[in-house]
């Protein structure tokens, strides 16, 4: 396993909702909610809305009613102006470091070895060119390991979100390898254990039962004894706090509310047929992630682009797709992925990096009824099932899809997207207004 | 972070053809002629007539680059209650004014509190005289 630390998380501020307050200066300082598609729950909240004790998964309808005067804007998520927007974030941010994990649409670690000086002066300039260039707010969090430049963006958003939680100077850009150990101590001992990556919220009742409550606790646990009890996995995270590295960069520990799949090619590489191939494979893991957690998607991000750190001519795009309607079904993925791909490869490119990202989740059987048009429901969630059966027990990859399959069928179901803002980025006939 | 690619390459004649020359005759890109800074790139529709003096006419479309620092003199994309606005910068004794290019558009100086924020600036302007598409 390779470690190329110390590692940089980059993180939006309320990603999505920023994306909407660059093409609409008027959202700023107000209360703004974004809304899921399928089921008008808040999937984002300005710290405006966060401020009123409005929560993640609120529906909207609910939030009208208990705060009828508060002024808030609700948006339908615009993914298309989301995944443009993430991809130019991705692309600026990977001029901090030479390796980048796109972690979800709106974070990324940075494998920073070998970058001299001070890192926390340039995340700062680099958080500022991301400012600069593309409108978004970001935070920086920087520690010997993923686990805790994880814990580092957390104080850094905090600090900067609820004056006094953390040192004023943490804000924005926090680099816990260089804090002197008392005050990185004060600092673990002031944060709640369920803060942790990795650690969810039975775990984190587990431990407090025991007495763990602080990031401090957890991390003067002994690993061996975390193995016994728990697992490996919260060993490793226990490890991780104590500084010693034990998850490189694309190891992804868990799914989240977006899947990501994405992967650095050892070699450039500079024709079609490969670049399919890789997200096709993406799309399929990410699908077997999305089954697996009991899932369907509406709409998937493609993107592909070079390295900042080779010669040569650099390019990085990405594309959202709508699927025809939420699956969670390998073939549908797969040949999303690979139209997506089709429609952003540019040739005379050396590819460095390509992914997938599954957007817009829902779980299963929350889908919009369809007229039973083609009767291939049952039948392909049965083929599913036998496919990721087949996949566990003869290892990944065993069955696919041969033909990523490149006819698509016109799109029948539309999402409920009366709030949504135009697609500022992606539709010529939806460009911003600006007045002379 | 920029990369300027010339149209043609220019080597002598003698030595080993370099496989990156292949790319030297791929079709003329507009991308290329217009984009410094794609991932800090942003079109917009104009509205409105103060621009003409410039060559920028309503309903034409104009390219924004977030990555070029805003000179006097250039004309840029800003912030001005909430609101879009293409005009000429204008630095008076550091203080930035926005300069309409129709001499019947009065300058816009920002108000005590006003708040004027430079976004990028316009380094192009899409004029078209038939519409192909739909858009």
């Amino acid at each position: 396993m390779h470690f190329p630390g110390p590692f940089a998380l980059i993180d939006a501020n309320n990603f999505y909702v920023s994306c909407e307050r660059v093409f609409r200066p008027a959202l700023e300082g107000r209360p703004v909610i974004v809304l899921s598609n399928n089921d008008g729950c808040a999937i984002a909240r300005s710290n405006e809305a966060k401020a009123l004790g409005i929560k993640m998964g609120h529906p909207w309808f609910q939030v009208r009613q208990a705060w009828p005067d508060a002024g808030i804007t609700a948006l339908s998520a615009n993914f298309a102006l989301y995944g443009d927007m993430s991809s130019r974030l991705m692309g600026v941010a990977a001029g901090l470091g030479p390796e980048q994990e796109v972690y979800s649409i709106d974070e990324t670690f940075i494998g920073l070895a070998g970058i001299p000086g001070d890192l926390a002066r340039r995340s700062h300039a680099v958080r500022s060119r991301i400012l600069q260039w593309t409108g978004l707010p970001t935070c920086v969090g920087i520690g010997p390991t993923k686990t805790l430049a994880k814990l580092a963006n957390h104080i850094a958003k905090s600090a900067e979100r609820k004056p006094g939680s953390y040192p004023a100077e943490l804000a924005q850009v926090c680099n816990l390898a260089i804090l002197p150990a008392s005050e990185l101590d004060a600092i673990m001992a002031a944060t709640e254990v369920s803060e942790v990556w990795g650690i969810g919220p039975r775990i984190a009742g587990q431990l407090r039962m025991l007495n763990v409550r602080t990031v401090r606790d957890a991390a003067s646990l002994d690993p061996a004894t975390v193995r016994r009890r728990w697992s490996v996995t919260l060993e490793r995270t226990i490890r991780e706090l104590q500084g010693q590295p034990c998850i490189g960069l694309e190891q992804q520990p868990s799914a989240k509310q977006q899947i990501a799949c994405t992967r650095s090619f050892g070699q450039p590489v500079d024709s079609l047929e490969p670049m399919v191939q890789a997200v096709s494979e993406f799309a399929a893991r990410a699908g077997e992630k999305l089954r697996a957690q009991g899932g369907r998607t509406g709409q998937m991000l493609v993107f592909a682009h070079t390295s900042p750190f080779q010669p040569g001519k650099s390019y990085s795009k990405s594309i959202t797709l709508a699927l025809r309607r939420p699956s969670s079904n390998t073939l549908d993925l797969v040949a999303t992925a690979a139209r997506g791909m089709r429609a952003i490869f540019k040739p005379g490119i050396q590819f460095m990096k390509a992914g997938v990202m599954l957007l817009d989740l829902a779980p299963e059987g929350q889908e919009q009824e369809e007229l039973p048009l083609d009767n291939e429901g049952e039948a392909s969630e049965r083929l599913m099932s036998v496919l990721d059966a087949i996949n566990d027990r003869y290892g990944q990859g065993a069955i696919r899809v041969a033909s990523a399959g490149t006819q698509v069928k016109k799109r029948e179901w539309e999402m409920r997207q009366q709030l949504r803002t135009p697609r500022y980025t992606t539709r010529w006939d939806e460009l911003p207004v600006a007045r002379t | 972070m920029s990369l300027c690619l010339p149209f043609l390459s220019w080597r002598p004649p003698a030595g080993f053809p370099s496989p990156a020359d292949d790319y030297d005759h791929a079709r003329l890109d507009l991308n290329e002629l217009l984009i410094a800074h794609p991932l800090a790139t942003f079109f917009f529709e104009v509205s409105g007539r103060s621009m003409e003096g410039a060559g920028i006419f309503d309903r034409d479309l104009v390219i924004v680059d977030r990555a070029i620092k805003p000179a006097h003199g250039c004309i840029v994309l800003a912030q001005v209650d909430n609101d879009f606005t293409v005009k000429y910068l204008r630095l008076r004794r550091g203080q930035p004014e926005l300069a309409s290019a129709n001499p019947t558009f009065p300058t816009l100086r920002p108000a005590e509190g006003q708040q004027l924020l430079v976004c990028g600036v316009v380094t192009a302007a899409i004029k078209r005289f038939t519409r192909t598409r739909h858009f």
